[in-house]
């Protein structure tokens, strides 16, 4: 199982041709205190980039893009009562959706985990 | 001298211990619910029991008891007026709320608003009884096309996201007259108000973001790279550019941009709601702009408040004019008239009548009280009094982006860093202070932002006194008094209040006590 990162401050992290998705602790941290999180449809298609997930703070409403293309096919329902578990949790119960991967070869752009550490040292 | 019996010297004291029984605070007067002070089962008049009319309602009729409050006229007063006092306002100090324009709303306008002549007069009425109405909108839309060097003006839309619906329908308009239903793409640029990519979407848009540069400013590499080599055959149906920007700076490539845009066959939206840092000094029709929303409950004085009304007239080119909503005034041998019925050019009609017309009169008022050159002074004073403040704040904030200002005065939080003290914990000292916070996190694109926008009606002498608060405020979180700016605000009415909570789980309804609810079965 590996994990990547994109630089909008989502993760990936893929077992088999399944992908879950959720944002990065950092984005949580910034974010502030996450308030409602909108989460897609199962069966959605997505391409690369497309828009996911709409989670929303005290401090803003962003967007939560998809770091490469495929079907939704589970999100994590939770989220809608208690979305207080992405800044508790947002690398692993903060999950947001899973996806059927449609082609593993856009994983190859992302960032790993020790360049996306230093992606964000360098903001 | 004698002093028996009358202390005229206060007691020292620790007055923070004090507990009133009231829980007022002398007069910052504890105020309950309306619903707490009032019971359904009172009234404040008395209006016999309607007899002998038979309900016409049938099924309509209301079953059970609806339980509003009851209170008589004096309790009624008191409620609105102490919670009125608990209020900030314009009229009781600076109000330095960036990208909002909180300027002064003078009483000449007002009373002029208030003239039986306007007042009272009716959207229904025949038009040659309000010929002094018609002719208000038509010197209103006169003084705004001059202003803006545009030659159609849409007074209708009643809010300033309605003036960009008013401009992008008409963009779309012309689109669809030409053919061009390719042309769905609309570039936002990231320092544009948040209402621009929703106006774009709900016209059947699809929003493609520019970044902003290092210096606040449209990336002007992306945006040629976007529009290279395609001609009027892009798919780009226009932009929709807010200038000055959210970042409080005039985006200096402003002329190219236009230039960029018509190229590709597509037309230029200016968001106008910074409009009152350009009146008199630049003329949109100038730049090359297509249509552009006025905010006259920004620039042109008219109140803010209670959620309105707003008013946001669109100013539309050549290009656009035919596509104007109706109805509009015109000028005829007999007077003046309302075109009611649109031509087969024009997108339609957006509200049932002419618009917020007490805004039109209040808004002329401003404008022929100040004259063209007064409305220059007022901008030039707008923008001095936002660099003053920048100035003035520079070596103890840090300043998003370097140079001059336009009418607002935007800051990161840089200065805070590793203090502990954060951009909300500020806005809340402020209060204590007496100010209400400036706008935050506000634009997006800086971090922790803090936009203050002073607006020209400010003195000097006052603009000082908010500048010595802001600097000690500074001063105090750069010297490790976290505490006090996480327990901020101390003296006002409601202490910190728990924003994340009531944003997860809101309480919407007042549900009455169990014990009230039982009396009442």
């Amino acid at each position: 199982m590996s994990t990547y990162f994109t630089e909008d401050h989502e993760w990936i992290k893929v077992e088999g041709d399944i992908g879950t998705v959720g944002i990065s602790s950092y984005a949580a941290k910034q974010l502030g205190d996450v308030v409602f999180v909108e989460l897609p449809e199962i069966g959605r298609e997505m391409d690369k980039g497309d828009e996911a997930a709409v989670v929303e703070s005290v401090k803003a409403a962003s967007e939560v893009y998809a770091p490469i293309g495929g079907e939704v096919t589970e999100v994590n329902e939770k989220l809608e009562e208690a979305p207080e578990t992405v800044n508790a949790s947002a690398d692993s119960d903060g999950w947001f959706l899973k996806m059927k991967i449609a082609d593993a070869d856009e994983l190859e752009g992302l960032m790993d985990e020790a360049k996306y550490k230093a992606y964000c040292d360098g903001l | 001298m004698k002093t028996e019996g009358r202390t005229t010297t206060p007691v020292a004291a620790n007055m923070n211990s004090i507990q009133t029984v009231s829980g007022s605070k002398a007069l910052d007067q504890a105020t309950q619910l309306i619903f707490e002070t009032g019971t359904p089962r009172r009234t404040g008049i008395d209006f016999p029991e309607p007899k002998g009319r038979p309900s016409r309602l049938g099924a309509h009729a209301r079953q059970g008891e609806i339980g509003l409050p009851g209170l008589s006229e004096p309790e009624t007063l008191r409620h609105y007026v102490r919670l009125s006092q608990k209020n900030y306002a314009i009229d009781l100090g600076v109000y330095p709320l960036g990208s909002c324009t909180m300027k002064h709303n003078p009483r000449l306008n007002e009373k002029i608003a208030r003239m039986p002549g306007f007042a009272d007069v009716h959207p229904l009425q025949p038009v040659s009884t309000a010929q002094g109405a018609l002719e208000v909108m038509s010197v209103l839309s006169h003084w705004l096309m001059t202003l803006c060097n545009m030659p159609a003006v849409a007074l209708t839309p009643k809010a300033g996201a309605h003036g960009e619906l008013c401009g992008m329908m008409a963009i779309r308009a012309r689109l669809d007259h030409d053919g061009a239903s390719h042309k769905r793409r609309v570039l936002v640029p990231e320092s544009a108000h948040g209402t621009n990519p929703a106006t774009a979407v709900q016209c059947g848009f699809t929003v493609d973001e520019i970044p902003a540069n290092q210096g606040g400013r449209v990336d002007m590499d992306v945006l040629r790279a976007k529009l290279a080599g395609q001609g009027k055959e892009s798919d780009v149906a226009g932009i929709m550019l807010t200038n000055p920007n959210t970042c409080g700076l005039f985006e200096s490539d402003i002329i190219e941009i236009a230039e960029l845009i018509h190229a590709a066959g597509g037309y230029f939206y200016c968001d106008g709601a910074n409009f009152n840092a350009l009146v008199g000094r630049v003329r949109p029709g100038d730049l090359g702009v297509d249509a552009m929303h006025i905010n006259l409950h920004k620039t042109f004085s008219t109140p803010h408040g209670g959620g309105g009304p707003g008013s946001g007239p669109t100013v539309l080119s050549e290009a656009l004019k035919d596509h104007a909503p109706v109805p509009y005034v015109i000028k005829t041998d007999d007077g003046f008239d309302l075109v009611e019925n649109p031509d087969e050019k024009s997108f339609g009609r957006m509200c049932a009548f002419h618009g917020n017309m007490g805004m039109y009169t209040r808004a002329l008022s401003y404008m022929m009280s100040h004259g063209s050159d007064g409305l220059k002074q007022a901008t030039e004073d707008a923008v001095l009094n936002a660099n003053y403040v920048q100035a003035s704040l520079s070596d103890v904030m840090t300043t998003a982006f370097e140079g001059t200002c336009m009418h607002e005065a935007l800051f990161d939080d840089r200065f805070l860093k590793d203090t502990g003290v954060e951009t909300l914990d500020f806005a809340k000292a402020m209060i204590d202070e007496g100010y209400h916070p400036m706008t935050m996190y506000f634009p997006l694109v800086v971090h922790g932002a803090m936009l203050i926008e002073p607006t020209e009606s400010e003195s000097k002498g006052e603009l000082d006194r908010f500048i010595l608060s802001m600097r000690s405020l500074a001063v105090r979180a750069k010297s490790g008094d976290v505490e006090s700016f996480k327990q901020a605000p101390i003296y006002a009415p409601m202490r910190r209040l728990d924003e994340t909570l009531a944003a997860r789980k809101p309480v919407l309804r007042w549900t009455p006590p169990a014990d009230v609810a039982e009396a009442a079965e």
